[in-house]
């Protein structure tokens, strides 16, 4: 597992301060703005930095502790940079009613991480979710925005394979 | 004229490569120098023949699935545009044996119209209901719902015309009508087909809401693992405010009501209703205590309707046909249609729409045929993972809210999840204590803390299941004692509700659990 952070935040600081500035004024006067901002954060820089953290308490009269809180209590948020792409294996009852189990154990051994990891390569983050609503087409995995379903071993290895050309 | 090639954008039907069949069937008749027009409309909801593409022929609309990118080529050799035979050939739609069977009254357009056409909507009864509506007062509408016997489809089933008129009864200057569309329990996608499939009646819904009991503001909470629910919603409630059917003055009626689409974060408890108004107030979703109800206190402190989408895209119906057609279906005081999904190890999945009353049995195997491994089903689990799981001997149970509490289980979205035989009972019951770990917001000990008590005691049950038998009793017990302060110590149904997977398992599957005797019931 890589721990992508700290290189690449150095090289982005600068973008990072200006598009974040956007993207507060964009929402800190919407009712009920802190979820929106932080899913444009993220949708924009792939995580949520904690270097950002000031200055969105300061723009939405929050403690920063506040913020963290917030950050920290949805799954959704990432408070590190995630690999190029996102792999989540549903692991909720439908898909493991049609062996999920063992395709989350065929994952983690092909890519030779747990969840919540990243690739040596910086190519894949694998994580678990919990319903993707394609449950008559179990078992489900999404590849960064796309859902994909019956999913067996041999169609994971055609993903990961596809995600790290 | 150009034909008219049908094929959906559901996420299910993406899921199995819709998006390329259609770029297929588009490049397909371009090199052939066909004129067709391709409508993304939403999924019939039979989803082992996704991708499901229809014709519109002279003899009706055509069907051919589950069709492949690779067969493309020989669908238009074959015809089809013609409504032509092919191996893929599954009839006339409208004749398929799985939807003639059905009820359809909440889905009666999706899969038939295109999900973001308002004049497709229109054409087919859209905005009826609505257009009724406005000819009432706020009270007559309230009374139209309660008297249709509609009930939460999100999982408490309360009748929904009541907490309307808790909200109408509220004197403020600000009302809100919220809906919940964060749908996480796993083999439930009701909602989301409604969204991707036919979102204007959804907006609808939520317009007579707001036209009855007095809100100018409306919040739909999606799911943030429903990017296409999302980007449809979106684009829905775009076209029905440019043509004034949201805005400051819908219709002309002078009654003001915006809409907008919010998306959630990844917290299945957020799916509570009150943790969903602390998470669209941007804050942690804490569970609140209840009173105040969110009906006299919600969003902002406001009076609030909560609702689920199938609850609130149900109401179109009941204002245009009126609230005793809706009545005359179902059995005792589950009144209407329930959307059932059919999921988990079973070869037909898919949505169901049917009165309540029927079996399990009829669900499982009339429309299921039965499970995909073609192994006997031995569970099901009914209305997500706080709800129990169920043996075969308990199939004969007609859908129903009443008969489903007095078998100590709960119908909850409607979603039904089979196993087939290969499944081990006390891992299930496992699961449920580690998904209850994850997910609890923190607020009571019983759910933070005895969830994780309960995964660290069922791993000492399945370690010790075939050994030593007093450490395996004292553990069982364990589990009971668990099981009974969750149940009565919890604020809210997750940590509440976790005991019947728990104990249903435990009861129903005792030998997995390595008890060879009957233990009592739960
Ligand atoms: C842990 C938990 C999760 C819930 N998740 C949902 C959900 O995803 N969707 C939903 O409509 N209701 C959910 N509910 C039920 C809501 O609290 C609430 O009863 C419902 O939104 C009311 O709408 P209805 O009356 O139209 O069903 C959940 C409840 C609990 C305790
Ligand atoms: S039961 Fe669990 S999820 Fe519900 S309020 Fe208590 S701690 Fe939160």
């Amino acid at each position: 597992m890589l721990d992508l952070q700290t290189e690449q935040d150095v090289g982005v600081n600068q973008n990072l301060e200006v598009n974040v500035d956007t993207l507060i004024a964009q929402h800190q006067h919407r009712p009920g703005g802190l979820l929106p901002l932080l899913h444009a954060i993220q949708d924009s820089l792939g995580y949520v930095p904690e270097s950002v953290y000031p200055k969105i308490s300061k723009a939405l009269s929050l403690s920063v502790a506040e913020v963290h809180g917030v950050v920290t209590f949805y799954h959704h948020f990432r408070t590190h940079r995630a690999g190029r792409h996102v792999m989540q294996i549903c692991r909720a009852e439908s898909c493991q009613a049609m062996g999920s189990v063992a395709l989350e154990a065929y994952a983690k051994k092909s890519l030779d991480i747990d969840y919540h990891q990243t690739t040596a390569d910086g190519s894949i983050t694998l994580e678990p979710v919990y319903c993707l609503g394609n449950c008559a087409l179990s078992p489900s995995v999404m590849m960064d925005d796309e859902i994909h379903g019956r999913v067996s071993p041999t169609d994971l290895d055609a993903l990961i394979a596809e995600a790290k050309a | 004229m150009a034909i008219k090639i049908y094929i959906p954008r559901d996420s299910s039907a993406l899921a199995v490569g819709a998006e390329k069949v259609a770029v297929a069937v588009a490049a397909e008749a371009k090199n052939r120098g066909l004129n067709i027009e391709i409508i993304r409309n939403g999924s019939r909801g039979l989803y082992w023949l996704e991708t499901m593409i229809e014709v519109e022929a002279d003899q009706g609309r055509v069907a051919y699935g589950p069709v492949k990118v690779k067969d493309v080529p020989s669908l238009f050799d074959a015809d089809f545009m013609n409504g032509k035979s092919h191996a893929l050939s599954l009839g006339l739609t409208e004749e398929l044996d799985w939807l003639k069977k059905q009820q359809r009254l909440t889905f009666a357009r999706v899969g038939i119209t295109d999900p973001i056409s308002l004049e497709d909507y229109l054409a087919h009864d859209g905005y009826k209901g609505l257009k009724n509506a406005l000819k009432l007062s706020g009270a007559e509408i309230v009374k139209v719902v309660t008297d249709s016997g509609l009930r939460g489809r999100g999982g408490a089933a309360f009748p929904t015309g009541i907490k309307w008129n808790t909200v109408l009864g509220c004197e403020a200057e600000q009302k809100y009508i919220v809906c919940n569309a964060d749908e996480g329990d796993s083999g439930t996608f009701s909602d989301r087909m409604i969204m991707e499939g036919d979102p204007f009646v959804l907006i609808e819904g939520m317009t007579i809401a707001a036209v009855a009991v007095g809100a100018t503001q409306g919040y739909i909470y999606v799911r943030s693992e429903y990017p296409h629910a999302l980007a449809t919603l979106n684009s829905a409630i775009e076209v029905a405010t440019k043509a004034a059917y949201l805005g400051d003055n819908v219709l002309g009626s002078g009654k003001t009501f915006h809409l907008e689409a919010r998306r959630a974060a990844g917290a299945y408890v957020c799916g509570e209703e009150t943790s969903l108004l602390e998470s669209l107030e941007g804050k942690r979703g804490l569970v609140r205590f209840k009173p105040p109800l969110p009906a006299i206190e919600g969003l902002f402190g406001k009076p609030t309707v909560v609702n689920n989408v199938i609850s609130l895209a149900t109401v179109p119906i009941v204002l245009d046909k009126g609230a005793q057609y809706y009545a005359d279906y179902g059995m005792g005081r589950s009144r209407g249609t329930l959307p059932i999904q059919l999921a988990g190890n079973i070869k037909h999945g898919g949505l169901v729409e049917l009165a309540f009353g029927a079996t399990l049995r009829e669900l499982l195997y009339d429309f299921g045929g039965g499970s995909v491994t073609g192994k006997p089903i031995r569970a099901v689990q009914v209305g997500g993972p706080l709800g129990a799981f169920l043996p075969e001997s308990q199939f004969d149970t007609p859908l129903d809210y009443e008969e489903f509490t007095k078998i100590w289980a709960v119908l909850g979205h409607g979603g039904i999840v089979a196993f087939d035989d290969s499944v081990d009972m006390a891992q299930m019951a496992r699961y449920a204590f580690e998904f209850c770990a994850i997910e609890s917001c923190g607020k009571c000990t019983p759910c933070r803390i005895g969830s994780i008590r309960g995964v660290e005691v069922m791993d000492k049950i399945t370690a010790t299941r075939n050994k030593s038998a007093s450490e395996h009793a004292k553990s069982i017990k364990l589990v009971r004692d668990l099981s009974d302060t969750m149940l009565n110590g919890s604020l809210c149904a997750l940590g509440g509700m976790t005991p019947y997977p728990v104990l249903s398992a435990l009861n129903h599957f005792p030998e997995d659990f390595g008890l060879s005797v009957e233990p009592k019931a739960g």
